[in-house]
């Protein structure tokens, strides 16, 4: 029966090595299931958020999985849109890896979603924040926005699901999978506009918070700078991000699955974000530090104490910042393997310190006198969700590289001989 | 969110309409998505191939 589910032309582990290989994760999968089980039993005192910290490890891990998902929306336009109307030469390279940020975005926006559920710690009141909506909230719009945009995506994944084997030999399935590829195009545009506006908007949400000097921002009409920083960031780093897992996928399966223009493409577009991002971001910082933080009655280093010393501000914009932008940017740098994987583990380490600085650094910041510099560290639960998150992104991710055609330059980068010929339709979607 | 729930209100308010209409041109463009995909399955699984061909979306409604 497995053999039967594994694309045409192409060669997978023995089922007995991927069960055993997926034991890990499902371990992970399960040290979340307990965590969210007390979670929901005893109540969020099962984590080590407060009154002060009322925003924790998951808002950093929703935060972060968000923006790099952002790789399936930018891909996605990148390759329907702008691909298809203005740019018609490079569209072929982002088709190899539109499938996989497909299925990335899928994994990260789902698994924000499923965390966000445990961190209300109300779940059964959910839908209050549709029903009752208050329009006039970053958060309202963000809830929308996420919800939304899970919806396309699963639009997106479900063309690629149906292209199974198996799948794709009825009739219903086949057809109804090939035109829901043929108007994808559409739900690119709309995945497009909703990211836009919820990638800005968790920005904004911290920009707006006026009695936060450190997070606080003024900006554009409603919009606080952070709104355009967050989504400038995001579509900086969900492409390297991208770029990184297919880069795993490459190692742990030690099969070249996209050609190696696919991957400079990648960094190319990466680097030049993340080099406009660090030159807005820098002009940001100073503005805030000799704007927001004087008429706060602060001083620059009231906001890094320990803990959370100066050290994020050099690692954020310094370290995981500009230098990855000059690697990614430079040509003789990302043409080498290591420097190109090396620059985009770094943009995406910034992108996670800069979410995890607005997250945590916001909120330890003390605002009246008789508060005091906080510090915060995640409960066994809290970790426990982030792992299991992680184990059932990864699960995911390898049943959809086993199962379905994810790659469709795989069969051509690595010919399989059947009776004597290669083989090389693995069922990829193809155009009608 | 609907008209039938208590907060809903039909005076003129730009953000309310701003943001549900948005919510809801959003909503209408994925239905109409869907349900392009299932008639259009519809019609080649019941054999009417002609009507099919003619609503077959070409460029640019497709960007392709």
């Amino acid at each position: 029966m497995d053999l039967a589910l594994i694309p045409n032309g192409v060669q997978r582990c023995s089922l007995k090595t991927f069960v055993l290989w997926s034991l890990l994760w499902l371990a992970l999968i399960a040290w979340g299931v307990v965590s969210a089980f007390l979670v929901f039993w005893k109540g969020l005192n099962q984590t080590n958020m407060n009154h002060y910290f009322a925003f924790g490890l998951w808002i950093v891990f929703d935060l972060s999985l968000i923006a790099l998902g952002a790789g399936a929306f930018f891909t996605g336009f990148l390759t329907h849109i702008v691909g298809a109307v203005f740019i018609y030469s490079f569209r072929e390279n982002l088709r190899a890896i539109i499938n996989a940020a497909v299925v990335i975005g899928f994994i990260c926006y789902s698994a924000a979603i499923a965390m966000l559920g445990v961190d209300i710690g109300q779940p059964l009141r959910a839908w209050f924040i549709f029903w009752h909506a208050n329009v006039h909230s970053m958060l309202t719009e963000v809830t929308f926005c996420i919800s939304a945009y899970l919806g396309v995506l699963t639009i997106e994944y479900l063309p690629l699901i149906l292209s199974n084997r198996k799948l794709k030999q009825l009739p219903e399935f086949d057809i109804f999978g090939d035109t829901l590829h043929h108007v994808v195009a559409l739900f690119a545009a709309v995945g497009t506009f909703l990211s836009f506006f919820h990638q800005g908007s968790l920005g904004g949400m911290f920009g707006v918070l006026f009695g936060r000097p450190f997070a606080f921002r003024e900006g554009f009409f409603i919009w606080p700078w952070t709104f355009f920083l967050f989504i400038h960031s995001s579509i900086a780093a969900g492409p390297c991000f991208t770029l990184l897992c297919i880069w795993v996928t490459q190692k742990a399966t030690g099969k070249q699955l996209v050609r190696k223009a696919t991957f400079t493409l990648l960094a190319k577009i990466s680097g030049w974000l993340l080099a406009t991002y660090m030159i807005v971001k820098i002009a940001d910082t100073i503005a805030w530090a000799y704007g927001v933080v004087p008429r706060a009655g602060l001083s620059f280093m009231d906001f890094y104490q320990a803990p959370y010393g100066v050290w994020l501000i050099i690692a954020e914009i310094g370290i995981f910042g500009v230098i990855p932008a000059i690697i990614l940017i430079t040509p003789k740098f990302r043409e080498r393997d290591n420097l190109l994987v090396i620059g985009a583990l770094m943009n995406v380490i910034g992108l996670v310190i800069n979410r995890f600085v607005f997250s945590i650094q916001t909120l330890a910041v003390p605002v009246m006198p008789f508060d005091q510099f906080m510090t915060y560290f995640p409960s066994w639960q809290e970790w426990g969700i982030g792992f299991g998150v992680i184990g059932y992104g990864i699960l995911i991710f390898a049943l959809s590289y086993r199962y379905l055609p994810l790659f469709p330059q795989e069969p051509a980068l690595n010919p399989v001989e059947v009776l004597g010929g290669v083989v090389t339709d693995s069922g990829a979607i193809k155009r009608s | 969110m609907f008209p039938f729930v208590f907060e809903w209100s039909w005076a003129w308010d730009a953000g309310r309409i701003v943001f549900m209409g948005l919510l809801y041109m959003v909503l209408g463009a994925m239905g109409l998505g869907l349900l392009y995909a299932f008639v259009m399955t519809w019609l080649k699984l019941t054999g009417r191939e002609e009507l099919y061909e003619r609503l077959w979306l070409r460029f640019p409604f497709t960007l392709w």
